[in-house]
């Protein structure tokens, strides 16, 4: 039985409670949404790129803990990273959630790693995902319609 | 002499013995299972509920010894099917207290019920200016339909308010029955309060005042309570199989004859006509007119032993178990501090069926399912397709317990404990 104390860790309800980055951006390159329609979770995902880096990253909105330590610790993470480089750690990311070892493989997740007790919940995987999704439709230019995990 | 025949009369009626729970479970084959290492505790029957092997036995009978499609051929197999088809409606029809079967449509479930109202009955009344007067707790069920022929007839939806304590607000209601309104659809029982509306109130205030159709959303109620749709005074009455303990893929549509001998059909079809030309088709009587296709044939008989099994337990009886639940889960948690209950009954407000809203301080509604779910508990967590009652409430989200009549005090403490230990780890 996978245990729940795998799931909720220290640094998971540490960003749950006192979620970094959060709030709006301004000035702002592209934001993009996410939307949960299963549960109502939403992400606002805020991106300032400074030519080709992440030079800022921020969200806002309303999640359970695994949604917004995910969103946290994602824009920790992510924050001053050139774009391949945000890129490749959204796939590396997104691999490690839908556990596929591959992808996964290599990359050094570090902190992020605490999220990995979710691929033993997989109804919850789209919670920890969610933000993800919007970052990466945000690098992709944003603005557009709420990305969705549907 | 006389005492004892007094005795005796006062036990006559089913509902005076309490329900022997521990024997009903054992129909339930579904309920004696673990889930994550722990005895399933079931507390999701708002969403669906389980059901008794009566009902399991009637469907995989049908399917093992006679079916055939309905109302299509003169050989045996059709007839049998036919004739257990149509006695399911019957006993459907009076389970709900309808005048004759003809007045009861089997549809897919309540959503489709609704649906078949708006386009037949409302579509071709509604003007631009009319008015649909819903409610603040409605389901998205009963919202969306009449949405769509707003949108189509340029007439508007309206919403009567709730009060903070979670109770339709009647004197509110009343100033927004006018000569436009020509529906005003509510739900019998709340999906995400339990707040049971005084629809035979409701419907009175309503011809007071105008012209209107009643149409109740009944999905929540049927399983839980007695219903007789002639003593509610409403014009139609929705409902679903997989929330009263029967099959999935059925449900029905109660309307009064004259109404639904005046509506067109919803959709077209097989089954539906008398005649068919290319010119045009004539239709069939209610309620085959709005049948159109290939019916759920076994889902329906399996509603048909549904309804008889919830006759031989008795409704009176069945509501007082489950009340007997709700007043033991409320007392545990209203006294934890960290647990708020959205929409309780307060004295002199409408009563609630057995379902309690949740908010756990600091946790959100998913985590809490989560280790709920990893102590073998089922509740739900969510907006339960009631978005813009939780924008009234002013929350995201909550969690639901919905009780059903083979619920135990025990498994009420079992959650009890459950939500322990989700603040153990959000504390
Ligand atoms: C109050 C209410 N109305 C309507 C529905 C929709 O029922 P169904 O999904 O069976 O069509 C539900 C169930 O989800 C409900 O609880």
């Amino acid at each position: 039985m996978s245990d729940l104390r795998d799931l909720y860790q220290q640094v998971i309800l540490d960003h749950y409670r006192a979620p970094r980055n959060f709030g709006a951006l301004e000035p702002v390159s592209a934001c993009a949404e996410g939307y949960n329609p299963l549960c109502g979770d939403q992400v606002k995902v805020y991106l300032r790129m400074d030519g080709d880096r992440v030079e800022g990253l921020t969200f806002e909105g309303v999640g359970c803990a695994i949604s917004t330590a995910s969103a946290s610790l994602m824009t920790e993470a992510v924050r001053g990273l050139e774009r391949p480089q945000a890129e490749a750690l959204i796939a590396s990311f997104l691999a490690l959630m839908t556990g596929d070892g591959n992808g996964a493989a290599g990359a050094d997740l570090g902190k992020l790693e605490v999220l990995s007790g979710v691929k033993d919940y997989p109804v919850r995987i789209k919670c920890a995902t969610l933000a993800w999704h919007a970052l990466r439709a945000a690098l992709e230019g944003g603005d557009s319609e709420a990305v969705t995990t549907e | 002499m006389t005492a004892p025949a007094r005795v005796a009369e006062n036990e006559r009626p089913a509902a005076a013995e309490a329900l022997d729970v521990e024997r009903l479970r054992a129909s339930f084959p579904i309920l004696d299972q673990e889930v994550h290492g722990h005895p399933l505790v079931y507390l999701d029957n708002a969403a669906s509920s389980q059901r008794p092997e009566a009902v399991i036995e009637a469907v995989s009978d049908c399917y093992r010894t006679y079916y055939s499609n309905a109302h299509r051929g003169v050989h045996a197999l059709s007839e049998r099917s036919t004739d257990e088809y149509e006695a399911a409606r019957g006993k459907v029809a009076r389970f709900v207290g309808a005048a004759r079967s003809s007045e009861l449509v089997f549809t897919r479930g309540t959503t489709e019920s609704l649906n078949l109202v708006a386009q037949s009955y409302a579509r071709p009344r509604l003007r631009p200016g009319d008015e649909v007067l819903l409610t603040e707790m409605e389901h998205h069920s009963n919202i969306v339909p009449w949405q769509l022929v707003c949108e189509q007839t340029g007439a508007r939806v309206r919403a009567a308010p709730i009060t903070d304590d979670g109770d339709l607000d009647l004197a509110a209601m009343a100033g927004l029955v006018g000569e436009r309104t020509r529906v005003v659809a509510l739900a019998h029982v709340s999906n995400a309060l339990g707040t049971v509306n005084d629809v035979a109130a409701i419907a009175r205030l309503v011809r007071d005042r105008s012209e209107a159709a009643v149409v109740v959303d009944g999905a929540q109620a049927v399983p839980h309570m007695k219903v007789d749709v002639s003593a509610l005074g409403c014009d139609f009455y929705a409902f679903s199989g997989h929330k009263m303990y029967g099959p999935g893929g059925v449900g029905a549509l109660w309307g009064r004859g004259a109404l639904l001998a005046a509506m067109p059909p919803y959709h077209g079809g097989g089954a539906m006509i008398t005649r068919v030309t290319f010119e045009r088709s004539e239709y069939t009587v209610p309620p085959h007119r709005f049948e159109a296709g290939t019916p759920s044939i076994a889902p329906a008989i399996g509603l048909g032993v549904a309804v008889e099994f919830l006759e031989s337990i008795g409704l009176e009886r069945i509501e007082r178990h489950e009340q007997a639940l709700l007043s033991h889960s409320l007392e545990q948690l209203n006294d934890l501090p960290w647990v708020q209950v959205l929409g309780q009954p307060r004295d002199g407000g409408s009563p609630r069926a057995a379902v309690v809203s949740l908010v756990i301080d600091g946790a959100h509604p998913h985590d809490v399912a989560t280790i709920l779910d990893e102590q073998g508990i089922a509740i739900r967590a969510g907006h339960h397709c009631a978005q813009p009652l939780m924008e009234r409430l002013g929350v995201p989200a909550t969690v639901r317990a919905s009780f059903g009549m083979y619920n135990t005090h025990e498994e009420v403490d079992r959650l009890v404990s459950g939500l322990h230990e989700v603040r153990r780890i959000f504390g």
